[in-house]
């Protein structure tokens, strides 16, 4: 009987299984998609649907975004539920602008995305008035359903980004 | 003693500075004054037993002199007796604060200073309480449009004219249908 040949080679059959061949983007895409930790900004009747779509019915924990913390640093998609008010607009902006990148927002409900049935002197006429918005959401209010739809466009949206790319892109421009 | 003893009662101690009363659906107004509404006000509350100030609020009578009327609305629970109390206003005079009567008045008067542009006198935080500050209308006169007017915002720099399609989408009474009812969209008369 031949004893097996001792190598120092990479190759070890003890990790055989736990290795994955991919591209960065896609892991980081897929890391970043299945933790999207939301900055609920409820502002109106939609907060209630919101709040609906992470209790245990919906749970939108089975996407990986339970992680509702009023904490925008630690947030990554915006979630403006309700009506903007220009009063509130200005805190929303500040709010946002304390997110760090990469950061999301879904504007969810008539409200949010267009102002609504308040055309009014006291209303923003949609939040992408204010800042970018990935995914809008119909509804007065929206089900909790349209919502969890609505996250899965952004896993979607999410899955077809260039991360890498735009992390390190001064980074990648001086190596060319 | 009810709302009616209580008005003559006023009448006959304040006199002159009582301009006319109101009695309509059961509920008593007093037109006063703007020099005599404080100690009205606070004869009704130490004398009469007025301890609630329900609402304050104001009137826009675009077109008139004096333009704006003040609106205070008192209650007592130990009588339970109601008396509305009301006071016109010119664009360049100021109506004296009630709020060291009614603490309540404070968030009242700011909301009337915010949407009217009325002056309180000897208010202790006159600042708007709905709108931003350094908004620079007042959006409830009757000469302020309902979509609004283009203003500046510290910070996020706008705040726009809201798209009226026509006017605001509100429902006419005595349509023959729901389509005359509740038409998409009504020109304002």
């Amino acid at each position: 009987m031949v004893a097996p040949v001792q190598t120092d080679a990479a190759y070890d059959s003890k990790i055989e299984g736990n290795i994955i061949f991919t591209r960065v983007d896609a892991a980081i895409n897929w890391m970043r998609k299945n933790s999207l930790w939301p900055m609920p900004m409820g502002l109106a009747c939609c907060a209630i649907e919101l709040m609906a779509t992470g209790a245990s019915r919906f749970d939108i924990a089975r996407f990986g975004a339970e992680v509702m913390r009023f904490s925008p640093r630690q947030a990554d998609v915006m979630i403006v539920a309700g009506t903007v008010t220009y009063k509130m607009a200005l805190a929303v902006k500040r709010v946002w602008d304390q997110m760090p990148e990469p950061k999301w927002c879904i504007a969810m409900g008539a409200c949010a995305s267009s102002g609504g049935m308040y055309r009014s002197y006291a209303v923003l006429q949609g939040i992408d008035h204010l800042i970018p918005v990935d995914v809008y959401i119909s509804g007065c209010p929206p089900r909790p359903e349209a919502l969890l739809e609505g996250l899965m466009r952004l896993q979607r949206k999410i899955e077809t980004e260039s991360s890498l790319y735009e992390q390190k892109k001064e980074l990648i421009e001086a190596l060319a | 003693m009810n709302a009616a003893e209580i008005v003559s009662a006023l009448k006959q101690k304040f006199g002159e500075a009582v301009l006319s009363t109101v009695v309509a659906h059961g509920e008593h107004t007093l037109n006063v004054t703007l020099a005599q509404v404080k100690n009205l006000l606070r004869y009704c509350r130490d004398e009469m037993d007025f301890d609630y100030l329900v609402d304050v609020s104001s009137l826009d009578n675009l077109g008139e002199e004096p333009r704006f009327e003040m609106v205070y609305e008192i209650y007592g629970y130990s009588h339970a007796q109601h008396l509305r109390v009301k006071a016109k206003v010119s664009e360049d005079q100021s109506v004296p604060t009630v709020s060291d009567l009614w603490p309540t008045a404070d968030w009242h008067e700011r909301e009337v200073y915010d949407m009217m542009g009325i002056d309180f006198e000897g208010h202790p935080d006159l600042r708007r309480i709905l709108m931003w500050e350094g908004y620079p209308f007042f959006p409830l006169r009757k000469d302020f449009p309902l979509e609004g007017k283009p203003s500046d915002m510290p910070d996020v720099a706008f705040s726009g004219v809201a798209p009226m399609a026509d006017g605001p989408f509100v429902t006419c009474s005595g349509g023959d249908d729901t389509i005359a009812r509740e038409p998409r969209s009504r020109k304002p008369v």
